[in-house]
């Protein structure tokens, strides 16, 4: 285990910020902690890389005990939500502030920060100061920065909460092949459970200071913990007193399946590739969501008696986790 | 300062009124008597300047002058640049106390920070004054306490500076350097100085004209001793109080030519995007 979180509380001032947190992160895998805003994933970081002190509790990173360590003794890489890059540094003395600190010869340097820059696509920019690069280059640009000193683990904080979408996506798809090419124990924090789905090996989920649940995406989406970690990962909907997802109820338009209940369609929407149905079943409005070619064989419109179930399959596959609505 | 588009398009009546309103208060009060004191120095050519230049005392008291003004500026500058780190980066009991207390030689008329000193420092009846003297080192009536009144009155103007733009620049970057590796000074040397140069810079400018003008606490600490202790602003009122306008006109425009020019060659090497 890389990474070796014991029972580490932080408080500032009453405020419980983290509540005896105990996390094992694996070598070379990507994890993701996540959770709601103010939930603790910031301070956890942060006290992972030193910057922040641990009211109680242990840190190991790699076998050693970092608890008393300060943030220049870790090598760990950081990186932050808004770049924290270096302003009046090129990005090339950016990338190179590790090794001149650590006074590597200048050719050693030289060879590092070009291979690095080439690596965040970046070479042509080398000579630029970070106000003049975009944010999701500035991004790159403190990564390598990250990368350049060979660090144990690599943190991120949100590193791509500050770009718009589509930016988000790309540099999302990238940090993934990246760690695929770098194998470097990566930490990133992220609200975004769709980011956290797709890129993570493994993920934390963190809330009010404690951690909820840990696994891969795939336990954490199909058996969730609790009801939170249920709610957190994806779009959620009740029938009875059953939670389930959307997209795993079944409409039929014909007579009685035995598990299956009836109601009636009051909202149709269509939301790209998926139509979302609202079925009142009983008081109850119960959300679900269907593929369109599904939904053109089924000739559904507002109005209609239907039947609602639980897919076969999935209560099949998952068993009782699903039973949440009693917890 | 990258002006919006938007922030400067309807110009009415208005805001020519006000500019010309701001124009006539800055002419009235500042430009006009500042060059009527250039007009006078000038009256009969370079013979005031020359006039000074060739009495040793009044070149005495501007060296003097110059020499504390560059040591109250050192000072004021490496304490300032401490105490401003410690006032953004630290947090501690009596942290408001200190910054409301850095503002007193602010509002305290130099006056009375002239006799505080005497109170403490005096050769005679002060705190530390007799025990100092004893020792061989005089405060009062010396250059050192000329240096003490200076460094005081110029005191929070590094300060004043310096702490918006560490609050501004924030702590972000200090943080990434140290988790690359940089011990304190290293983060200080590489990172903060140069995100605050500018600031420091400015706050040099102004520490340096304050020192160089100071007045009133100079006189009450100094005892104005002609050829020792005689600063240039004591000279120009001495001058100007025994009818030699001339001799007052020119020293008190070397005075206001070196304030002036620092400011001027600041703004003027000052990159635009750094504000
Ligand atoms: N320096 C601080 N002083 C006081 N309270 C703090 C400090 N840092 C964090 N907190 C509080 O601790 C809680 C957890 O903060 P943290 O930044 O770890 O949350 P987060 O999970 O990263 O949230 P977000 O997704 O919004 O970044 C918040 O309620 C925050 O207000
Ligand atoms: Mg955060």
């Amino acid at each position: 285990m890389s990474i070796e979180i014991v029972n580490v509380s932080k408080r500032f001032g009453d405020f419980v910020a983290l509540d005896s947190v105990s996390v094992s992160i694996p070598s070379g895998q990507l994890t993701a902690l996540l959770g709601p805003s103010g939930g603790g994933k910031s301070t956890l970081l942060r006290i992972i890389a030193g910057l922040e002190t641990a009211d109680s509790g242990r840190i190991e990173i790699e076998g050693v005990d970092a608890t008393k360590l300060s943030p220049q003794k870790r090598n760990v890489g950081f990186v932050f939500q808004h770049y924290a890059a270096f302003k009046h540094l090129s990005v090339a003395r950016n990338v190179a502030f590790g090794l001149e600190i650590r006074k590597r010869p200048k050719d050693e340097i030289r060879e590092r920060v070009h291979e690095l820059l080439n690596l965040v696509h970046l070479s042509q920019f080398a000579d630029r100061l970070p106000s003049q690069l975009s944010g999701g280059q500035r991004q790159r640009m403190a990564l390598a920065r990250a990368l350049a000193v060979q660090p144990t683990v690599l943190l991120l904080d949100e590193p791509f909460g500050a770009l718009d979408a589509k930016v988000r996506k790309e540099l999302r798809d990238w940090l993934r092949r990246l760690h695929d090419e770098v194998h470097v124990t990566t930490v990133f924090v992220t609200h975004d459970q769709e980011e956290a789905l797709e890129v993570a090996d493994e993920i934390v989920v963190i809330n009010e200071g404690r951690v909820e649940q840990i696994g891969s995406p795939d336990e954490l989406y199909d058996s969730p913990a609790n009801d939170f970690v249920m709610r957190f990962l994806g779009p959620v909907t009740e029938l009875g007193d059953r939670l389930v997802r959307p997209h795993d109820l079944q409409l039929l338009t014909g007579g009685g399946e035995p598990d299956a209940v009836p109601g009636r369609i009051t909202r149709i929407t269509r939301v790209g590739f998926e139509i979302r149905v609202v079925v009142a079943v009983g008081e109850q409005l119960v959300t679900v969501t269907l593929t369109r070619n599904e939904f053109l064989s089924l000739g559904l419109q507002v109005g209609s008696e239907v039947q609602v179930r639980i897919a076969p399959e999935v209560g099949a596959v998952v068993g009782q986790p699903r039973l949440l609505g009693a917890v | 300062m990258a002006s919006h588009p938007s922030t400067r398009t309807r110009r009415g009546p208005v805001t020519y009124l006000v500019r010309l309103l701001v124009i006539a208060y800055l002419f009235l009060l500042v430009a006009w008597p500042v060059y009527l004191v250039g007009k006078n120095t000038f009256a009969d050519g370079m013979d005031n300047i020359n006039g000074i230049l060739e009495d040793p005392d009044i070149v005495h008291a501007i060296t003097l002058t110059v020499q504390v003004a560059i040591i109250a500026v050192i000072i004021n500058t490496l304490f300032g640049v401490g105490i401003s780190l410690l006032l953004v980066r630290y947090d501690f009991p009596g942290k408001r106390l200190l910054s409301a207390l850095l503002d007193m030689p602010l509002s305290v008329s130099p006056i009375v920070v002239g006799l505080a000193l005497v109170l403490v420092y005096g050769g005679r009846t002060g705190w530390f004054g007799p025990g100092l003297e004893s020792m061989g080192f005089q405060v009062i009536f010396a250059t050192p306490g000329i240096v003490l009144a200076t460094v005081f009155v110029a005191l929070p103007l590094v300060i004043r500076e310096v702490v918006p733009v560490l609050e501004e620049v924030g702590e972000e970057q200090e943080q990434a350097a140290r988790s690359l590796g940089a011990n304190a000074w290293q983060t200080f040397r590489r990172i903060t100085l140069p995100s605050i140069k500018w600031g420091v810079v400015y706050g040099v400018v102004l520490s340096l004209a304050r020192s160089l003008g100071e007045f009133g606490a100079v006189k009450v600490v100094s005892g104005n001793v002609l050829g020792q202790t005689r600063t240039a602003t004591l000279v120009v009122e001495e001058k100007y109080l025994n009818f030699d306008k001339g001799g007052a006109y020119a020293t008190a425009f070397l005075l206001a030519l070196v304030a002036v020019a620092c400011i001027i060659i600041v703004s003027v090497i000052r990159p635009k995007e750094d504000r």
